[in-house]
């Protein structure tokens, strides 16, 4: 039994992003796939807590694909964790409706991949940004999976889009596999 | 067999009607089975209709109302945009197939002055047949169709000069069509004549016509509007009659001069089933026309005749579309469809004929070629379509000429009061063009002056709604203050033009569920964001924090929609009796609102987002433990 994944996408200003639209044109459609596109779902901001939190339930792997604005992500998406994961269901006494599930963020970044590390004008790794992020998945004792990135996304030439696209599909279809 | 008007009337319609439904079962279009109508009940056919003259002047009537509605149609910024078009491969083709066939009729030993007459007249194709065709097989909006509006367009057009320019091509005195005082007058006043009446229109039109509909609209009583509209018609042909000049070319320019007033589509909407019945009636008068004993006593002359203008005209337009950059397949298509003689012919031969410049010798077989070739022009456009698609496939295709037809808005406003305005600025706002439809002349005008688009009408008329371009705008937004109405207006967006969106304003919960009912895309009650920002500032009134009374806002109204839903399904099933009672439904529905209103209260509020508490308490309990 394939396992069920939750794309939960927040990008506001999705009309100019060429790289997220070719990312979510690959995954599109996949069956046990369920896309939930944050900013169309709550142009408010206004996160349905409870229908968020059913739709973590009824998945095994949630696939959080953004853009990795100012080392971090779009403010849906903190809003997101802030409501949704509350205290005594996803963490805590009684926590435990996460527990099991995956966790793979994918981001997108206008820095070059060079441009990331302690030798790099950004300093640190992405490894190190997403930590807070980490930490998150796991006091909700969820599995941290390695993020998949890419990098230098306003720069990237229709191939390059095309492979990456086509590298993010491939991390989909082994989470539905593998976990 | 009765000759009063009764069962003339009687023959005439059932014979239109039976035709055209057997031409259009044949894929022939609607002209040719008048004409076959007419010819059948003609003189030389079964003989119901003793005189088809007579016919014939109540028919033309049906001309001068088609050129006011041509005239209607030529907006000055449409006609601005198509310039190139429009003077170019129209104005080329009307010179140069007249030229030449006017070349043609000097070599048959037609009197220059006769034969350049008969040349220019025969230079018109079909504006109805073809216009009609086009639009049956879907093509108005193609390159091609855009390219043959053009040209006709500037036929259309052309037919005013000629029209004016004839009387000096007299070759005998024609007093007698004349019979107004500028009859005695030599032709040079007569032309001079001419213009000094057009100007007279326009400054009619311009100065009192749009009062005087501005007056008229504000009774909201349609049948006045459209005698008021027929009205005018009729009075500009009759006033250019009695100068002695041609009704036709009257009604063209009032047609013009209110082409960009306010009123323009209620206009046309008004007046277009009179062109069509009368247009037909036209039709059937010049089926009834044709001379068959002619024909059949010269059948070679009116044959070769028939091939000669149909070669000439489709040649000199492939020609001239092929030097103005059109394809091969687009410029055949033009040839073919184009290559007909129009109705004009009608009205111009019957015009320098009574003029004294056509003798009724050259006009007869010429007009019974005409005839001939626009019943050829079905057959004409399945051989072209035919032949550009074989062509198409070895040409590749060159880049379309952004030509649009009409100003195709993004959105139609139907109402345009405190409601409608504001939508339709937030979408003018981003970039959207909207095409407005008003009950309201005074609201019509007041719009107007601020240089929006905005028509005078009732929006749940299809063709109005047409007018302003629902068959190929994005949505409609219903902002109309009365109830029955918005009803009414979804119901025919729906059904007539599927493609678009329909988004309503709803007054009220009933009113909303009826929208709801209608499967509008997008439905907004009027006063609940209004009513639900000012329960916000109340809230802050009472002391809350910016946000939390703005939360607590946004989850009132997810609370309210959800109900909404929840009753419109009890709402759509309302079998018991007391429910279809709307006195009872409506208190129904508020009493259900408000136990559900105290629901919420109970689940949401307090709004536990950022709620610490139960976090608080666990440590508590751990460091306890310690």
């Amino acid at each position: 039994m394939p396992r069920r994944v939750l794309i939960l996408f927040a990008h506001p200003a999705f009309h100019r992003s060429r790289a997220n639209r070719a990312m979510l044109d690959a995954v599109r459609g996949l069956e046990g796939v369920t896309l939930q596109d944050l900013y169309e779902a709550y142009p408010d901001l206004m996160v349905d807590v409870p229908r968020e939190q059913g739709l973590l339930a009824a998945h095994d792997a949630v696939v959080a694909q953004h853009p990795f604005y100012w080392y971090s992500a779009p403010a849906l998406i903190k809003e997101w964790i802030d409501l949704v994961l509350t205290h005594g269901w996803a963490y805590g006494e009684g926590g435990t409706a996460l527990a099991g599930k995956t966790w793979l963020s994918a981001i997108t970044s206008g820095g070059r991949e060079d441009s990331y590390g302690p030798r790099g004008e950004n300093r640190f790794s992405v490894e190190e940004f997403m930590r807070p992020f980490e930490a998150t998945v796991q006091l909700c004792n969820m599995r941290w999976l390695t993020p998949f990135v890419l990098h230098a996304s306003h720069l990237a030439g229709q191939t390059e889009l095309v492979d990456a696209a086509l590298r993010y599909r491939e991390r989909i279809l082994a989470l539905q596999r593998d976990g | 067999m009765g000759h009063d008007i009764l069962s003339q009337a009687f023959v005439f319609l059932a014979a239109s009607v039976v035709s055209v439904l057997i031409a259009d079962r044949l894929g022939l279009g609607s002209v040719l089975g008048y004409l076959v109508a007419g010819a059948l009940i003609g003189p030389f056919g079964l003989g119901f209709v003793g005189d088809p003259e007579s016919v014939m002047h109540a028919a033309e009537f049906g001309v001068v109302i088609m050129l006011f509605l041509i005239g209607l149609e030529l907006e000055p910024a449409l006609l601005w945009r198509m310039r190139t078009a429009i003077l170019g491969l129209g104005g080329a083709q009307v010179v140069a197939t007249g030229l030449t066939l006017s070349g043609v009729g000097m070599l048959l030993g037609l009197e220059w002055r006769v034969a350049v007459a008969a040349g220019f007249i025969l230079s018109l194709s079909s504006t109805a047949i073809v216009m009609q065709s086009l639009r049956e097989k879907g093509l108005a909006a193609t390159d091609f169709g855009r390219a043959a509006f053009s040209v006709l367009l500037f036929q259309d057009i052309a037919v005013i000069p000629m029209l004016a320019l004839f009387p000096l091509l007299a070759t005998t005195a024609g007093a007698e069509a004349h019979g107004g005082p500028l009859a005695s007058l030599p032709a040079w006043a007569q032309t001079l004549a001419v213009f000094a009446a057009v100007g007279a229109v326009v400054l009619g039109g311009r100065l009192l016509t749009r009062p005087l509909f501005r007056w008229i609209a504000r009774l909201r009583l349609n049948e006045i509007f459209t005698a008021a509209a027929l009205a005018l018609v009729v009075g500009v042909a009759l006033l250019m009659q009695s100068v002695g000049l041609s009704p036709a070319l009257g009604a063209f320019v009032a047609g013009v001069v209110l082409a960009d007033s306010e009123y323009r589509h209620e206009l046309q909407s008004d007046i277009e089933p009179f062109r069509a019945l009368l247009l037909g009636l036209f039709f059937i008068s010049v089926g009834a026309g044709i001379d068959f004993p002619l024909i059949l006593a010269r059948p070679l002359l009116i044959l070769a005749l028939v091939a000669g203008l149909v070669a000439v005209n489709a040649a000199t337009l492939y020609v001239l579309a092929r030097a103005f950059g059109r394809p091969r397949p687009d410029a055949l298509m033009i040839a073919l469809a184009l290559a007909q003689g129009g109705e004009f012919a009608f009205v111009l031969f019957a015009f320098a004929q009574t003029g004294g410049v056509v003798p009724a010798s050259v006009a007869g077989p010429l007009v019974a070629a005409v005839a001939l070739s626009m019943a050829l022009t079905p057959l004409l456009f399945v051989l072209g379509s035919r032949a550009a698609s074989a062509l198409a496939e070895s040409v590749t295709r060159a880049a379309p000429a952004n030509l649009p037809l009409v100003d195709t808005p993004h959105a139609i406003i139907a109402g345009f009061g405190r409601f409608g305005q504001i939508v339709h600025r937030v979408l003018v706002a981003n970039g959207y063009s909207t095409s407005i439809l008003e009950h309201s002349a005074d609201q019509v005008e007041s719009v107007r002056s601020f240089g929006n688009k905005a028509n005078y009408g009732d929006a749940s008329r299809v063709d109005l709604l047409r007018a302003a371009g629902a068959a190929d705008a994005k949505l409609i937004v219903i902002a109309v203050d009365n109830k029955e109405k918005a009803l009414e207006i979804a119901e025919v967006a729906r059904k007539e033009f599927p493609q678009l969106k329909v988004l309503a304003r709803a007054f009220d919960r009933g009113h909303l569920y009826e929208l709801m009912k209608r499967k509008v895309d997008a439905v907004e009650r009027e006063t609940f964001e209004g009513a639900l920002r000012l329960g916000t500032a109340a809230l802050r009134a009472l002391g809350w924090r910016g946000h939390q009374a703005e939360r607590a806002a946004g989850l009132f109204r997810r609370h309210d929609e959800r109900n909404l839903r929840a009753m419109f399904e009890v709402w759509g099933e309302g079998d018991s009796p007391e429910f279809r009672s709307a006195v009872n439904a409506r208190r129904a529905l508020v009493e259900d609102m408000l136990a559900r209103d105290l629901a919420m209260h109970q689940i949401a509020a307090p709004d536990e987002a950022w709620d610490t508490q139960s976090l608080d308490a666990e440590v508590e309990r751990q460091t306890r433990a310690k």
